[in-house]
């Protein structure tokens, strides 16, 4: 029963204040939206960093909901996504972590890298032409997720990639909403 | 018309479509699991309502929050309501949030109707 112990001291480390695993889904998400507002709420948070927290926390599990169907590898079982908020002096942190089929890592990874290179004007400008352009995708999503969590959090979104299979990789995404207004 | 009064929940807005009263609003938080589909209906009334429109119509949006994937059915209804003759958008914010401010800046670059930006 060591794990338990050693999860709790992960967490503390971390200093993470919420961890989910498992399936994705809207009643989840809707879940862990509430508990989080609860956990900013109950600290006194102020209301522009919690806005931009929820705001980051809903395209991060939203996008996990609508592409979690893209996963179908029998060997790596049921399709499961990691969830995670931190919570230190001067920041949040906002990480996600769910299998990606390795063909589709070049085309997230080229739309990161474009996202990370533009600065606020170029983000807003990049955000306009994709609204203008866009339909609603059979999934759901309109691909402004990424733009909007790089322009809400004002940081660079951290990436990696760790290989799992011939044909999966764990993809792993780090947001940071700044505490100081 | 038909009146379209939808109560809001948490992750769905409160929308109120009543062209007797004259009372178009959108307010609350909009991040539903299928945004398309939300806001189908909503886009068919506003497609009626553009054949005998009133002589102004006066579209509020009083939103909390809205995701990604709403942002782009809002501009959606934006365009509808820019083939209205005689309409205008009042946006509302509450007046800490800058990002709440910022979006409607930008819809309102986007199409060629007259915003109004007020604070709650």
């Amino acid at each position: 029963m060591k794990y338990i112990y050693d999860l709790h001291k992960t967490m503390l480390a971390n200093n993470l204040i919420l961890i989910y695993e498992g399936e994705f889904t809207q009643e989840i998400t809707k879940s862990v939206l509430a508990m989080a507002e609860r956990n900013m709420d109950s600290i006194g948070e102020e209301s522009s960093i919690k806005r931009k927290v929820f705001n980051v926390m809903v395209e991060c599990l939203q996008n996990i909901v609508k592409h979690s169907d893209e996963i179908s590898d029998p060997s790596l079982g049921k399709y499961t996504a990691i969830f995670m908020i931190g919570k230190k002096d001067e920041e949040y942190i906002i990480t996600t972590g769910n299998p990606i089929k390795n063909d589709n890592i070049d085309s997230v990874k080229d739309r990161l890298d474009k996202i990370n290179s533009l600065d606020k004007d170029g983000l807003k400008t990049l955000y306009k032409e994709i609204i203008k352009g866009t339909e609603i995708s059979e999934k759901g999503g309109a691909g402004l997720g990424f733009v909007d969590m790089a322009r809400k959090s004002g940081n660079a979104l951290e990436y990696t990639f760790e290989p799992m299979s011939d044909d999966f990789s764990f993809f792993s995404l780090k947001s940071t909403v700044s505490r100081q207004a | 018309m038909e009146i379209i009064n939808l109560e809001g929940t948490e992750d769905t807005p409160k929308i109120l479509l009543d062209q007797g009263n004259g009372i178009f609003e959108i307010s609350g938080r909009s991040l539903p699991e299928d945004t398309a589909e939300f806001y189908q209906p909503i886009l068919d009334w506003l497609e009626s309502y553009s054949s005998s429109p009133n002589d102004k119509t006066e579209f509020v949006f009083k939103l909390e929050y809205f995701n990604t994937a709403s942002s782009k059915l809002i501009l959606d209804i934006l365009s509808s309501l820019e083939d209205i003759e005689g309409t205008s958008v009042a946006w509302y914010f509450h007046e800490d949030d800058e990002d709440m401010e910022e979006a409607g800046e930008e819809f309102s670059e986007l199409v060629e109707i007259p915003f109004e930006f007020k604070t709650y």
